[in-house]
């Protein structure tokens, strides 16, 4: 990676040239000047800061933002043309942003899926010294005992994602049923309800996290269950609200005259009315829980060795990081990707349920 | 007035309340443990005499309710008992640290709450331009971005291929204030990374908000340029929501300091509470989460008088 981004005039060049393109297609725009104030502050601070070599590690970045918008463009010219008309007409409208999260949710779910297929090596099998550089065998490099960079990145992604999803459902699942009920019973539940998620609440999520961890052992299970139970509380604060702008509507008052049970009032009359906000909110806990677990796992007290993990890979090779390597970042750095891609994508929903409000 | 005070005295009783069903739950969450204390601490292999006497020591003969008191008393007195691995006094070993953990996020606030609100104010004021999706993007990213990754990356910048800062954050007990400033410099910033996002995108929630209201449309039509009327108009509305936004983020600076200390080996009460987690040091597990509860069931309740405080409608009642 170092040779990549050391003494290579090229990558200066083509950020330069990148720049000045965006610069051009935006002159016409309001509000390109700050941009341009503050890209100008960053290029200072890094050239006062970290000297040359964070000039470089700057110009790489700016070439890989202008790649991921030109494949991001490309993604939506494709998806408006081959969607059918209903689809095309929102994809047509929808920010590079969301479609940038389109391309990481599905690089993630392919790497999910085909990860045995995709690693060169197992995931806990030594292959070479410690700390050996990147090459044409091992993609990235090799861990502190040996371990196959690549291969580790491409199972614990799998691991840790899969880990989420798994809490974020389980999460979910209760919290909005709590959620769901406390709306349409209203009264002593609601409130019972209501208090108890208060309580839990006023403790910060890492910290109960801790708590619970340091008492019930560092298991898959008690993690996903401890990391679902700190998250239902939250649900069903969101949960109760949003169903409960619906519950107050005539139409549900109209099933109840009829004499229709609380299960079919959620089902047909709740939840079709709900959906976009439940769904972007799935998106965002989904983050939440994610970088929860990453955070635990960093902290040694989330996944444990030998199975590969986002977080703890960080964590064991750290110490590369003072020696001016970046390849023990790369998870975190695939972290905040999948996050932001998520989180890309439920400002983009959120923005399109807005609307809709607003014009009716 | 009156009616302020009773709202701000409820809120109070509340609070009280909630901390002490929070302690409640910190120190029974303990009872969860397969087997019991005495067992935890011995392992399997014990002998049921090493483990009555252990009980006895730990004075675990006595009924969880009556210990519960006797712990909550002492931790009213900032007795938090003994260590279970050194035997060494649990409040002594927090105090230090606690004041080192304040400072780093003291220090975070000075520089992140003033950022947040300027770059709000201005995200409002050019709301739907290329700098604000910019700013919005970049704060989006910023959220969704672990806080380890961007210690590391400050550290990477700054410390490793700069030289201007250390890359590790170990102060000494009697440093000097330079000193301590310097040598906290990163993980300050880190924090300010991680608490400023959050913090500008509801300042713009909250001004943008306001921007619908027939007052600020009248200020428009009379021709008040706008940045007078988001600074002059909007913003003293806008206050109540962004005092609690700004409250509520510090609790979030809570969260973030445990995972910055450990990056930057900051000697804070963060770092404290990972290695006795590690360690299964209950008392001070306890101890510790005590306290970051406390901090942020206080900061709740600030955030909730100081947006009952500054309320317009509250303050001159009719």
């Amino acid at each position: 990676m170092s040779d990549f981004v050391s003494g290579d005039f090229l990558v200066e060049f083509i950020a330069l040239i990148c720049l000045a393109t965006g610069w051009y297609i935006y002159r016409g725009e309001k509000g390109s000047w700050a941009i341009a104030v503050l890209l100008a502050a960053a290029t200072a601070v890094t050239w006062f800061g970290a000297g040359k070599d964070g000039i470089h590690t700057l110009g790489v970045i700016v070439v890989l933002m202008s790649v991921a918008i030109m494949v991001c463009h490309a993604l939506r010219w494709l998806l408006v043309r081959l969607a059918p008309l209903s689809f095309a007409q929102t994809f047509r409208s929808a920010p590079l942003t969301a479609l940038f999260g389109f391309l990481v949710i599905g690089a993630c779910l392919l790497m999910v899926i085909f990860a045995p297929y995709m690693a060169p090596f197992s995931e806990s099998e030594v292959v070479s010294a410690a700390y050996a550089p990147a090459d044409s065998t091992y993609w990235l490099g090799t861990d502190q005992l040996g371990r196959d960079m690549f291969s580790r990145i491409v199972f614990g992604g799998r691991h840790s994602i899969l880990l989420s999803l798994t809490a974020t459902v389980v999460a979910f699942s209760l919290g909005m049923f709590a959620g769901l009920f406390a709306a349409i019973r209203g009264g002593i539940i609601d409130q019972l309800l209501g208090r108890l998620a208060d309580v839990f609440m006023s403790v910060p999520a890492l910290i109960l996290a801790l708590l619970l961890l340091s008492i019930l052992g560092t298991n898959l299970a008690v993690l996903v269950g401890v990391v679902a139970a700190i998250y239902v509380p939250r649900i069903f604060r969101l949960t109760r609200s949003v169903a409960f702008g619906v519950v107050v509507t005539d139409f549900v008052e109209a099933s109840r005259v009829r004499g229709e049970g609380d299960w079919y009032i959620i089902r047909r009359e709740i939840l079709p009315n709900t959906a976009a906000p439940l769904i972007a909110e799935f998106g965002l806990e989904f983050c939440y829980v994610f970088l929860l677990i990453a955070g635990l796992s960093f902290l040694g007290l989330g996944i444990q060795p030998p199975m590969a993990d986002w977080g703890s890979m960080v964590r064991e090779n750290a110490v590369l990081i003072s020696f001016g390597e970046i390849t023990p970042l790369i998870p975190a750095m695939a972290i905040a990707l999948l996050t932001v891609g998520v989180n890309f994508i439920v400002d983009w929903m959120l923005k399109i349920t807005a609307g809709l409000k607003d014009n009716s | 007035m009156s009616d302020i005070l009773s709202l701000i005295i409820r809120r109070l009783a509340f609070g009280l309340l909630t901390m002490l069903i929070v302690s409640f739950l910190i120190f029974f969450a303990l009872e969860l443990l397969p087997g019991d204390l005495a067992h935890a601490v011995l392992g399997q292999m014990a002998t049921e005499e090493t483990v009555a006497a252990i009980r006895k020591q730990l004075g675990l003969d006595v009924p969880a309710i009556i210990r519960y008191f006797y712990w909550l008393e002492g931790a009213v007195h900032g007795d938090f008992g003994k260590s279970l691995i050194n035997k060494a006094d649990v409040g002594h070993a927090i105090f230090g640290r606690l004041a080192n953990s304040f400072f780093l996020a003291g220090f975070a606030a000075l520089f992140a709450i003033p950022l947040a609100v300027s770059l709000g104010v201005a995200a409002a004021l050019f709301r739907d331009t290329l700098f604000d999706k910019a700013i919005n993007v970049a704060s989006l990213t910023a959220v969704s971005v672990p806080e380890f990754l961007l210690g590391y990356i400050l550290v990477l910048f700054f410390a490793v291929w700069a030289h201007v800062f250390p890359p590790m954050a170990d102060i000494k007990d009697h440093a000097e204030f330079g000193e301590r400033v310097y040598r906290s410099f990163l993980p300050a910033m880190t924090l300010v990374l991680v608490v400023t996002p959050h913090m500008m995108r509801m300042t713009r929630a909250a001004i943008i908000n306001l921007l619908a209201s027939p007052y600020i449309e009248m200020a428009r039509l009379k021709g008040t340029p706008p940045w007078r009327v988001i600074v002059w108009h909007a913003l003293p509305n806008a206050l109540a929501p962004i005092i609690n936004v700004v409250t509520l983020n510090l609790a979030y600076l809570i969260t973030g300091v445990v995972l910055v200390e450990v990056v930057f080996v900051y000697p804070g009460i963060g770092q404290l509470l990972v290695d006795s987690v590690a360690k299964r040091d209950f008392p001070i597990v306890q101890a510790c989460c005590l306290i970051f509860a406390a901090t942020f069931i206080v900061l709740n309740i600030a955030a909730d008088v100081g947006s009952i405080m500054t309320n317009p409608r509250l303050m001159h009642p009719k």
